[in-house]
C-alpha cells in the first residue's frame, strides 16, 4: 500500500478500534472501586499466611509463582536471543580487541571518581533491596536490576575495557542459565519435599524479619542472579555494537 | 496431586536452562542427545496424561494454593486429553525436528537451538495445560520470545530479518491485544482462573465489555493463528526459518492460537453466550472460510516451496477454524484429530523441503527444476505428504475432516464440505505441483511476473550461512518419513473417533470444568457414542485427491493448452489476484493496519452477534 | 472524571499504533511498541485502583488499613519485564537490519512479497 493509503485504512480501523475499546470500557467498575474478590481477599490473608509484609512480592513468588518462573525464561531467552543476534559471524570468532577503546578513552576524571565511587554503594543498595524484598518493595528483579546498573555505571566510569578483559561471557550466560535453573529447581524442591511445585519448604519465620516468608525470600536469589546477568548481556552486547561502529569510524 | 503435570514443564525448561548456561562450552553431542532425550520424556509424559485424563481433568494446583470458597488464589493446570494431546504432539515435533536437525548448525548455533527450542517446548506445553488467563498470557509471550529469535537463526540475509521483524511486532501486538481482554475481564470478574470467569459471567447477560473482552481475546490469538487479517507476518517468517524450525512453527505454533480461542470460549465464555451460538458460528465459519480460501489461492501463487507451505498451513488453520467455529462437539473432535493429523503432515514436508536446501542450496522451485530426481525418496515422501494434506484417507487428516463434515451436515451447513474439498484440492495441488516440478522436472520453464522478488536465492533458503550443502545425513530421512507414518497410524487408530468424540464433550462442558476446578468433583462417566466417518466423507476425500491432481496437471502441462486460452487465463488471474498479491507487501506498516482493522472488524462482528 | 484513565489506554494504544503504521525508522517503531504497551500497564493499575487506599505493603500498616489490588501489580510487573525484553530484542533486530539494507526505513526493507 502507499504511504497515504495506508494512513487512510489506518484512519478508519483506529476509529473502529477505538470505538470497540470505549465501548467496552463504559462496562468497567468505575475508577477507584475495585470489586474483586482476588486481590481482597489476597490482603487479608497473606500476611498472616504467609508471614510476609510485601503482598506483591507473594504473588509472585509464591501464589503466581509458576508465572514468574515462565517470565524469568521469557528474560533468559530474550537476553540469549539478543546476544545471538547482535553477535555476528564474524565478531563471534574473533574477541573484541584487548585495547582500550578510542570511544570511551576520554572520559572525565569527575565522571571516573563519581561513577567508580557510586558503584559500591549501589552494590549494597542492590543487595539490600533484594534481600527484603518480602518485607518492603523491593525483590529479586528490582535488586537485580540494581546490581546490573552498578556495573554499567562502573562501564561508564571507563572501565568498560577492564571488564571486557575478565572474558566476561562465559560468566555471564552461565550465570543467566543457572539463575533460571535454580529457580525452576526451587519448584522442583517444593515438588520433591513438600506437596506441589513451589510449594513452601521452609519454616515461616517471624513476622517483619529476614527470615520470614519461608521459600520467597530464597527465591530472590536465583532471581537475582538471572536478572543481573541478562541485564549485563544485553547491556554489554549493545555497547559493544557502538563500540563497534566508533572503531569503524 | 499428579506430578506429572509440572514435571511435563519443568523439565524441558530445567534442561533448556541448563544448555542455555553452558552453551560457551559448544559440548555440541551431549546437548543433542540430552536435548533429544528431554524432548522424548515429555512426550512419554504428556501421552500419559492423555490418557490418565481420559476419564476426567486432572487439576494440579501449584504452590498447594487451593481454592478458597470458590475463589482460586494460586494457578492451576488443568489437563484433558486435547490439552495433553497437543502438548505431546509439540513434544514429539520437538523431538523429530532434533533428529533432524543433527548437527545442522555449527557448534555454538546447534547449542543454542536447543537451548531456545527447549524453552519453547515448556511454554507450548505449558499453554496447552494451564486453566488461569494470565499464565496462558505468559506462557504465550515465553512461546514468542524463543520464536522470534529462531525465526532469524543464525541467519543475517535480508529476507530471514524482515520476517524475524514482521513477526516479533504482529505478534506483540497479538499479546497486548490479549492483555487488554485480561484486564477487562478481570476488571468485572475479579478473577484470572478459566473455570472461576466462567462462573462469574454464566447466565449473565452480555453487555460491552464482555463482548469487547471476548473480541480482544479472540483477535489476539487469532494473530497467533494466522486467521486472516492477521496472517501476513506467517509467511514472511515461515520463508525464513531455518527447515528444524519450521516444522515446529507449522506443526503446533500457529495451532496452538486456534486452541487457546476453544480452550477460552468454552470454559469462560460459553456460559455467557449460549444463546447467541448461531450468530458467532457464522463469525468463526466466515472467518474460517476466507483464511482457507486466501492460504490456498496464495500458496498456488507460490515459487518458493517453504513460502508455498506457509500459506498452505493458513489455508488449513482456515478450515480447522471452520471446525471448530462450529461450536460442536463432533465438530470439535474432528479438528482435534485434524490439527494432529494434519500438522505431522506439514512437518513432514517442511522436513523434505529442508532436505532440498541442503543438498542443493536453493527453495525456489523453478532453480530446482528436476534436481529432486537425485533424492528419489524425499520425492516420494514429498507426494504423499500433498495426498495426506487432501486429505486422502486412511490418514489422520481424513478422519478429522471427515468429523468435521459430518457434524456440519447435522447443522445444515451443506457448503462446508464443499469448501473443505475446494481448499484441500487447491492446496494439494500447490504442492503436487512443486513436487512435479522439483522432482520431476515437469512444467515449462516460464518466465513470468509471479512472486520472485529482489531477494537473492540464498536469502529466500533462509537457511544459516556456513552450513555444508551437497551432502544430505541418512537421519535427515528418518524424520519426516517416521511423521508420516505416525499420521498415518494416527488415522488406522480404531475408535478414535468416538474417543475423541468424549473428549469433545467435555472439553464443551463449561459447569463439570468449573466443579472439577473450583470442587473438585469428578464428572460423571459416560459411556462412548460412537461416531466415525461415512462412505461420502471418503468419496469427497477421494474427490480433493483428484482435484488436487487436476490443479497441478493444468499448471505443469500449461503448454498443453492453447495459447488463446493460456494468455486470458493468465490475465484473469492476474487482475482477480492482483490485489491479494501486493497486500502481501512484507511491509510491517501495512501488517499492523491490517491487524488493526482486524481487529476493529472482529469487534463489530461480534457485537452484531451478541446483541 | 472517573473514566479519564480509561480513556487515556485507548489513546495510548491508538497513538501507539499509529506511529508503528507511519514509522519511518525501526528505533522509532519500538518505542512506539513500548507506548503501547504502557496501554496495558495503565489499563491493569486502573482497574485495581481503590479510592483513599494505599500500597499493599504491611511493613507498618495493619491488614484491616485499606490498599490497593496487589494481583495487578504483579501482573503489571511481569509485563514490564516482558516488554523490556521485547524491546531489546527489536532493538537488537534493528541493529541487524541497519548492517544488512544499509537504512533502518521500513519502505525500503521488505524484500519478500506476493
Amino acid at each position: 500500500m502507499s504511504s497515504r493509503t495506508r494512513v487512510v485504512v489506518f484512519g478508519v480501523a483506529a476509529s473502529g478500534f477505538a470505538a470497540l475499546l470505549l465501548w467496552g470500557f463504559v462496562g468497567l467498575p468505575d475508577f477507584g472501586h475495585y470489586r474483586g474478590p482476588y486481590g481482597l481477599i489476597l490482603n487479608k490473608t497473606v500476611v498472616s499466611a504467609r508471614h510476609v509484609t510485601n503482598v506483591p512480592t507473594a504473588v509472585n513468588f509464591d501464589y503466581r509463582a509458576i508465572d514468574t518462573l515462565g517470565e524469568e525464561f521469557i528474560l533468559l531467552s530474550g537476553a540469549v536471543g539478543l546476544a545471538l543476534t547482535l553477535r555476528s559471524r564474524r565478531e563471534r570468532e574473533e574477541r573484541p580487541p584487548e585495547t582500550p577503546d578510542r570511544g570511551l578513552e576520554h572520559t572525565s576524571e569527575a565522571l571516573r571518581i563519581a561513577g567508580l565511587a557510586l558503584v559500591g554503594p549501589l552494590l549494597v543498595l542492590g543487595f539490600y533491596i533484594l534481600a527484603h524484598g518480602h518485607l518492603s518493595p523491593g525483590g529479586g528483579f528490582q535488586g537485580g536490576v540494581i546490581l546490573a546498573s552498578a556495573l554499567l555505571l562502573a562501564c561508564l566510569a571507563g572501565e568498560f575495557a577492564t571488564l571486557r578483559r575478565g572474558r566476561p561471557w562465559l560468566v555471564m550466560e552461565a550465570a543467566g542459565g543457572l539463575g533460571a535453573a535454580g529457580y525452576a529447581f526451587l519448584g522442583l524442591a517444593g515438588l520433591l519435599g513438600a506437596s506441589a511445585y513451589f510449594a513452601d519448604l521452609v519454616p515461616l519465620g517471624p513476622m517483619g524479619k529476614i527470615t520470614s516468608g519461608g521459600t520467597i525470600p530464597i527465591a530472590n536469589a536465583p532471581v537475582a542472579l538471572e536478572v543481573t546477568a541478562a541485564f549485563l548481556i544485553v547491556w554489554s552486547e549493545l555497547l559493544d555494537q557502538a563500540l563497534l561502529v566508533r572503531r569503524r569510524r | 496431586m499428579n506430578a506429572l503435570v509440572p514435571l511435563a514443564v519443568a523439565i524441558p525448561i530445567v534442561a533448556g536452562a541448563a544448555v542455555a548456561a553452558t552453551t560457551t562450552f559448544h559440548w555440541r553431542r551431549p546437548v543433542e542427545v540430552v536435548a533429544t532425550t528431554v524432548a522424548v520424556c515429555v512426550t512419554a509424559l504428556a501421552a500419559a496424561l492423555v490418557v490418565q485424563s481420559s476419564g476426567g481433568w486432572i487439576v494440579y494446583w501449584f504452590a498447594n494454593w487451593r481454592p478458597h470458597h470458590n475463589v482460586a488464589l494460586g494457578i492451576d493446570f488443568a489437563v484433558d486429553p486435547f490439552g495433553a494431546g497437543i502438548a505431546a504432539l509439540a513434544a514429539f515435533l520437538v523431538a523429530l525436528s532434533f533428529v533432524y536437525g543433527w548437527h545442522y548448525f555449527d557448534e555454538l548455533g546447534q547449542t543454542l537451538f536447543h537451548a531456545l527450542t527447549l524453552i519453547f517446548l515448556a511454554a507450548m506445553v505449558g499453554f496447552a495445560l494451564t486453566g488461569d488467563l494470565f499464565n496462558l498470557f505468559v506462557f504465550f509471550e515465553l512461546a514468542t520470545v524463543p520464536a522470534i529469535v529462531l525465526t532469524g537463526y543464525m541467519n543475517e540475509e535480508r529476507g530471514p530479518l524482515q520476517g524475524e521483524m514482521n513477526f516479533a511486532v504482529t505478534n506483540t501486538l497479538g499479546a497486548f491485544l490479549v492483555l487488554t481482554g485480561i484486564g477487562l475481564l478481570y476488571a468485572r470478574t475479579g478473577a484470572l482462573n478459566l473455570a472461576q470467569i466462567g462462573e462469574a459471567l454464566a447466565g449473565k447477560g452480555t453487555d460491552g465489555l464482555v463482548v469487547t473482552a471476548f473480541a480482544l481475546l479472540v483477535a489476539g490469538f487469532f494473530v497467533k493463528a494466522a486467521v486472516v487479517p492477521f496472517h501476513f507476518w506467517l509467511a514472511d517468517a515461515y520463508a525464513v526459518a531455518p527447515a528444524p524450525v519450521c516444522v515446529l512453527f507449522s506443526g503446533i505454533m500457529s495451532e496452538l492460537g486456534l486452541y487457546a480461542v476453544a480452550r477460552v470460549y468454552w470454559t469462560s465464555f460459553s456460559g455467557a453466550f449460549g444463546a447467541h451460538e448461531e450468530a458467532l458460528r457464522a463469525v468463526f465459519l466466515g472467518a474460517g472460510v476466507v483464511t482457507a480460501l486466501v492460504g490456498a489461492v496464495m500458496a498456488l501463487q507460490q515459487r518458493n516451496l517453504k513460502r508455498l507451505l506457509a500459506f498452505a498451513t493458513i489455508a488449513h488453520i482456515g478450515l480447522f477454524l471452520m471446525g471448530i467455529g462450529l461450536l460442536d462437539a463432533k465438530a470439535l473432535a474432528g479438528a482435534g484429530v485434524w490439527v494432529v493429523g494434519d500438522g505431522l503432515v506439514r512437518g513432514a514436508l517442511f522436513m523434505c523441503v529442508g532436505i532440498l536446501v541442503q543438498r542443493f542450496g536453493d527453495v525456489d522451485d523453478v532453480d530446482l527444476r528436476g534436481l529432486g530426481r537425485a533424492v528419489p525418496f524425499t520425492g516420494v515422501l514429498f507426494v504423499l505428504g500433498a495426498l495426506a494434506l487432501a486429505t486422502l484417507p486412511p490418514f489422520g487428516s481424513f478422519v478429522g475432516k471427515a468429523l468435521v463434515e459430518g457434524a456440519a451436515l447435522d447443522k445444515g451447513y451443506t457448503w462446508v464440505p464443499a469448501v473443505i474439498l475446494v481448499v484441500s484440492a487447491l492446496v494439494g495441488g500447490a504442492v503436487l505441483r512443486a513436487a512435479g516440478v522439483v522432482f520431476l522436472g515437469l512444467g515449462a520453464p516460464v518466465q513470468e511476473a509471479g512472486s520472485r522478488d529482489e531477494a537473492e536465492p540464498e536469502d529466500e533458503a533462509g537457511e544459516p550461512i556456513g552450513v555444508e550443502r551437497g551432502r544430505v545425513p541418512r537421519f535427515m530421512l528418518v524424520s519426516p518419513a517416521l511423521l508420516l507414518a505416525c499420521a498415518l497410524a494416527l488415522g488406522l487408530l480404531p475408535d478414535l473417533s468416538s474417543w475423541a468424540f468424549h473428549a469433545a464433550q467435555r472439553f464443551e462442558d463449561r459447569a463439570a470444568y468449573a466443579a472439577a476446578v473450583l470442587h473438585d468433583t469428578r464428572p460423571p462417566s459416560a459411556t462412548l457414542q460412537h461416531v466415525g466417518a461415512t462412505w461420502s466423507d471418503v468419496l469427497l476425500s477421494l474427490g480433493a485427491v483428484a482435484g488436487a491432481f487436476a490443479v497441478a496437471a493444468t499448471d505443469l502441462f500449461r503448454e498443453r493448452v492453447p495459447a488463446i486460452f493460456r494468455s486470458r487465463a493468465q490475465r484473469l488471474r492476474q487482475v482477480a489476484l492482483g490485489a491479494a498479491t501486493a497486500s502481501h507487501s512484507g511491509h510491517v506498516g501495512d501488517y499492523v493496519t491490517w491487524l488493526t482493522f482486524g481487529a476493529a472488524a472482529f469487534g463489530a462482528a461480534f457485537a452484531f452477534a451478541l446483541s | 472524571m472517573s473514566f479519564l484513565p480509561y480513556a487515556v489506554v485507548v489513546w495510548l494504544f491508538v497513538v501507539g499504533l499509529y506511529g508503528i503504521v507511519t514509522s519511518h525508522n525501526f528505533v522509532h517503531l519500538t518505542v512506539c511498541l513500548t507506548v503501547v504497551q504502557s496501554s496495558t500497564y495503565v489499563l491493569l493499575l486502573a482497574v485495581g485502583y481503590r479510592d483513599d487506599a494505599t500500597a499493599p505493603v504491611f511493613t507498618a500498616l495493619s491488614t484491616a488499613h485499606k490498599a490497593v489490588d496487589p494481583v495487578v501489580h504483579a501482573l503489571t510487573f511481569i509485563d514490564v519485564i516482558v516488554e523490556a525484553v521485547v524491546a531489546a530484542l527489536l532493538l537488537a533486530i534493528a541493529v541487524q537490519v541497519h548492517k544488512r539494507f544499509g537504512t533502518l526505513d521500513p519502505d525500503e526493507c521488505h524484500p519478500m512479497r506476493g
